[in-house]
C-alpha cells in the first residue's frame, strides 16, 4: 500500500531547500546592496567632516592712530595693519620671501574682517585688538592633518621654518577649530576657507519651486484630460508615445531648448533660477505625466461608477472622487521627477547657471547657480581645500533630497484616502 | 475633496507669482562674464575681491571655454549679453568679423598674464627631461620613419622615443579636444617638436592642411588617455600610478607640488620664474575681452577693469599670482593696464 504522504516528503525537503537559499540569496543581495551605500556616504561623510571645522588664528593689531583717519574709517589700509600685526608677532621675520609666507597663514579675509570691525566700532582706535581671523586654507588643511610635516623640506607645503611658527601660535594658544559656520550662511569664494554653500542652497530652492509650480500643475491636467477625458484617436495615440518618448530624452537637449527657446526668444535673465526651473519644468514634465497617468488608471472603476450612478457630472467625478484617490500617486511622480531635476547639471549648463556666483540669490530673476553645480565647480578647483568642500556640499544636496522626500511622505500621508 | 483643489489652486497661483516677477528683468548693476575655464580661476578671485572691496555687485563669471565665450560675447551689443569675456588664446580675426557683423565692433583687449602647461608625474618616480621632439614622437598619430615617409606611431615606451628616456610604458592623461588647454598644448608642444623635422616644416609652406593635421594629431591607440576636464582627477590618479604622465595648467602642478613633479621640457623646468621670463617653452598668454560700450552703462565696469590690471591684482606680487597665474613685467602690465583705462581699441 503507497502512502502519498511519504511519497512527496522527500521532494517537500529538496522544495523547502530551494526556497531556504533563495531567501539567502535575496539577504545577501541586500547586503552587498547596503554595504556599497553605506561604504559610499560614509566615505563622503568622512571627508566632508573635515569641512564643518574652520580654524582661526588670534592676532594682536594695533589700530594704529596713525594709520586709520578717523573722518574715513573705512578706507584705511586693513591689509597692512594685518601685516604689521603679524610682523610684530615675529620680529625675527625680515625677508621678502619669508614676508610673504608668513603674511599667508591667514586668509585674505581678515582686512576685511577687521575693517567691518573698526567701521562698527570707531572707538577702537589707538587700541590693541586681539581679535580671531580665519586661517588661510593652507594653514587650516595642516592643522586638520591632511599635510605632510616630515619628509624632503622641497615637497612639502609648509617649510621647517613656518612649522616653526605655526607651533609658537598653537603654544600660546593663538589657533583654534570652531564650527564652521560660514560654510552654512555664506555664497561662493574663490578661496575654499570662505566659501559656503548657501547661495547654491537658495538657487537650488528657487530652481526647484518654480519648477514644481510649473510642472505639477500642468503635469497633473494634462494626465486628468487625457485618462478621464480624451477620446482614443489618432492624435492622442500620437501625443501618449510622444511623452512616453519625451520622458527618454537626454536632459543636456532640455538645456539647448531652454537656451533657444527661454533666453534668445523671450529674452529671459542669462543664469537666473526662472529658466532653470522652466528648463527643469519640461524634463520632469513627461515623468510626472506618465506617473499621475497610472495613479488615476489605479483608481477602481466602481468609484467612477457609484459617482456617476448617483448624478455627478464628469468633472465631478474626476475632481471629487478620482484625482484625490490618485494624488498619492501622482505625488511619488513628482518626487521622483524633482529628485531627478535635482540632481542635473547638464541643461543649467546650456543656461549659463554653470557660474561662480557670490551673492545669494534674493529672487527668481537674479543670477543663481544650484547645489551639483557648486559640487562640479568645487571638485574642479585646484586648491586641495576644495576636497573636503565639495563632500560636504554633497552630503547637503543629500540632505536637502531627504527633506524634500520627507515633505512629499507627509503630504502624501496626510492626503491619501483608504477604499 | 477640497485639499486637492488647494493644493492645485496653490501651485497655480505660485506659477503665477512668479510669472509677474518676469516683467522686471535683470538690471544693469552686475557684470557678466564668460569664457576661459584657464581664466575662469582667476576671473573670479578679482570678482570676489571686487564685490567684496566696493559697493558693486560681484560680477557673475561663466565658465564657457574660449570659444563659447566669444560666440556668446560676439552675439549682439545688448546690456543682455555679456560685458566681458576670458580667454586662453588670442581673439581670431574671424571672430573679430563675426562680432562686426553683429554691431560688436569696439572691442578693448586686455591680456592677463601667462599660463604653462605642464607635464608631471608622480613624485614616486624619477623626474622626466623631455625635449619637443620627445613630446611629439610620444604622442602623435602618425610619426616619420626616417626616410621622410609617415608610419603609423610604433613607440610603445619612453626608451623607443629616445634611448635617455626611462624604459616605461607611454601613457598620458590629457585634457579633451574641447579643451584651450589641449588647444595650446598641441599648438606649443606637438607641432614645436613636430617642425624641428625639416621636411615636415617644409610641408607647412607646401601643404597647410597636411601639415596641421600631422603635427595637431594626437594618437588614439590607448598611449593618450583623455581624462575629461577635471585636472584634480589627473592629479590623483598620477598619485595612485607612478609610470602615467599628465598634461594640466600651472596651477595645478603649483597647489599640488608635493605630490608631483613637472618634467623638465627642453630642459627648463615648469617653475613660476622660468615661464614668466619666456624660457620655459609651452606657455601661452591669457586674454579677456571687453565691449567699450557697455563701460558707463553696466555699474562698475570701470572700477572693475582697473581692479583686474592693477598691480595688487595681476602684478608681480599680486594675489592672482598665489593662485597661480603667472604674471606679466611691471612695464608690460602697466601698458595693458593703460589701455584698458583708456578703452584702445583693440588692433589686429
Amino acid at each position: 500500500m503507497t502512502n502519498s504522504f511519504t511519497d512527496i516528503t522527500p521532494s517537500l525537503r529538496r522544495r523547502h531547500a530551494r526556497e531556504t537559499r533563495f531567501k539567502w540569496m535575496g539577504k545577501i543581495a541586500i547586503i552587498i546592496a547596503v554595504s556599497f551605500l553605506l561604504v559610499m556616504v560614509g566615505s563622503i561623510a568622512w571627508l566632508g567632516s573635515g569641512a564643518l571645522k574652520q580654524t582661526r588664528v588670534q592676532l594682536n593689531v594695533h589700530l594704529d592712530a596713525a594709520q586709520i583717519d578717523a573722518a574715513a574709517v573705512a578706507d584705511a589700509n586693513y591689509g597692512k595693519l594685518i601685516k604689521t600685526a603679524l610682523l610684530d608677532r615675529f620680529p625675527e621675520v625680515t625677508k621678502r620671501r619669508d614676508k610673504k609666507s608668513l603674511y599667508g597663514l591667514v586668509s585674505y579675509d581678515a582686512a576685511y574682517a577687521l575693517h567691518d570691525r573698526v567701521v562698527a566700532e570707531p572707538g577702537l582706535i589707538g587700541q590693541d585688538l586681539r581679535m580671531w581671523f580665519v586661517a588661510s586654507d593652507d594653514l587650516d588643511m595642516l592643522i586638520k592633518g591632511n599635510l605632510e610635516t616630515t619628509g624632503d623640506e622641497n615637497r612639502r607645503r609648509f617649510s621647517d621654518k613656518q612649522l616653526g611658527w605655526i607651533n609658537s601660535l598653537k603654544e600660546e594658544g593663538a589657533i583654534k577649530s570652531v564650527f564652521n559656520v560660514a560654510f552654512f550662511t555664506t555664497g561662493d569664494s574663490r578661496e575654499p576657507e570662505l566659501a559656503g554653500v548657501l547661495g547654491a542652497f537658495v538657487g537650488t530652492a528657487f530652481t526647484l519651486l518654480v519648477c514644481f509650480c510649473l510642472s505639477f500643475p500642468i503635469g497633473i491636467m494634462a494626465a486628468i484630460y487625457l485618462e478621464e477625458f480624451a477620446k482614443k484617436n489618432r492624435w492622442n495615440d500620437l501625443i501618449e508615445v510622444n511623452i512616453n518618448n519625451l520622458a527618454a530624452v537626454p536632459s543636456i537637449v532640455f538645456g539647448l531648448l531652454g537656451l533657444a527657446v527661454f533666453l534668445n526668444v523671450f529674452g529671459l535673465p542669462r543664469s537666473s533660477p526662472l529658466v532653470g526651473g522652466m528648463v527643469l519644468a519640461l524634463m520632469t514634465l513627461p515623468t510626472i505625466i506618465i506617473a499621475a497617468r497610472a495613479a488615476l488608471r489605479a483608481v477602481p472603476p466602481s468609484i467612477r461608477e457609484a459617482a456617476l450612478g448617483i448624478g455627478a457630472t464628469q468633472i465631478q467625478t474626476v475632481f471629487h472622487h478620482v484625482a484625490p484617490l490618485a494624488l498619492p500617486g501622482m505625488l511619488t511622480g513628482a518626487i521622483v521627477g524633482m529628485a531627478r531635476a535635482l540632481g542635473e547639471t547638464a541643461p543649467l549648463l546650456m543656461i549659463g547657471m554653470v557660474a561662480f556666483i557670490v551673492d545669494i540669490p534674493g529672487s527668481v530673476v537674479q543670477p543663481a547657480t544650484a547645489l551639483p553645480v557648486q559640487i562640479f565647480l568645487w571638485a574642479d578647483s585646484p586648491e586641495r581645500a576644495f576636497l573636503e568642500k565639495t563632500s560636504a556640499a554633497i552630503i547637503v544636496l543629500i540632505v536637502f533630497l531627504i527633506l524634500m522626500n520627507l515633505v512629499a511622505i507627509l503630504l502624501r500621508n496626510k492626503y491619501s484616502q483608504r477604499f | 475633496m477640497l485639499n486637492f483643489k488647494t493644493s492645485i489652486t496653490s501651485a497655480l497661483i505660485g506659477a503665477g507669482m512668479i510669472a509677474s516677477t518676469t516683467g522686471a528683468a535683470l538690471a544693469d548693476d552686475q557684470i557678466q562674464i564668460v569664457g576661459s575655464s584657464t581664466v575662469f580661476p582667476f576671473a573670479t578671485t578679482v570678482a570676489e575681491r571686487f564685490g567684496k572691496s566696493t559697493d558693486f555687485k560681484t560680477p557673475v563669471v561663466e565658465s564657457t571655454g574660449s570659444g563659447g565665450g566669444l560666440k556668446l560675447f560676439c552675439a549682439g551689443v545688448g546690456l543682455d549679453t555679456p560685458d566681458i569675456t576670458n580667454a586662453s588664446r588670442r581673439i581670431k580675426a574671424s571672430e573679430v568679423e563675426k562680432c562686426a557683423a553683429n554691431g560688436v565692433t569696439d572691442i578693448v583687449e586686455v591680456k592677463v598674464g601667462y599660463d604653462g602647461i605642464v607635464m608631471a608625474n608622480s613624485r614616486q618616480a624619477a623626474q622626466m627631461e623631455l625635449s619637443l621632439q620627445d613630446i611629439f614622437l610620444a604622442l602623435a598619430k602618425d610619426v616619420p620613419n626616417g626616410q621622410g615617409e609617415l608610419q603609423a606611431n610604433p613607440y610603445k615606451t619612453w626608451k623607443d622615443v629616445n634611448a635617455a628616456l626611462p624604459d616605461v610604458k607611454i601613457e598620458v592623461m590629457g585634457p579633451p579636444p574641447t579643451s584651450g588647454t589641449r588647444d595650446a598644448f598641441v599648438e606649443l608642444a606637438m607641432e614645436g617638436g613636430c617642425k624641428q623635422f625639416d621636411w615636415i616644416k617644409a610641408l607647412k609652406k607646401s601643404d597647410k592642411p597636411a601639415y596641421k593635421a600631422l603635427c595637431h594629431t594626437i594618437r588614439e591607440d590607448g598611449a593618450f588617455i583623455e581624462a575629461g576636464e577635471n585636472d584634480n582627477l589627473i592629479v590623483q590618479k598620477l598619485q595612485a600610478n607612478a609610470d602615467a604622465m599628465g598634461i594640466f595648467g600651472f596651477s595645478f602642478l603649483d597647489q599640488n607640488d608635493d605630490v608631483i613633479q613637472g618634467s623638465k621640457i627642453n630642459g627648463v623646468a615648469p617653475e613660476f620664474e622660468l615661464i614668466a621670463d619666456g624660457s620655459y617653452p609651452v606657455s601661452r598668454s591669457l586674454f579677456f575681452y571687453v565691449k567699450a560700450d557697455h563701460v558707463g552703462k553696466v555699474d562698475g565696469m570701470a572700477e572693475f577693469l582697473a581692479e583686474f590690471t592693477s598691480q595688487a591684482a595681476s602684478g608681480e606680487d599680486g594675489y592672482l599670482a598665489d593662485k597661480g597665474l603667472i604674471p606679466m613685467p611691471e612695464a608690460e602690465r602697466a601698458e595693458w593696464a593703460d589701455k584698458a583705462k583708456n578703452l584702445t581699441k583693440l588692433e589686429m
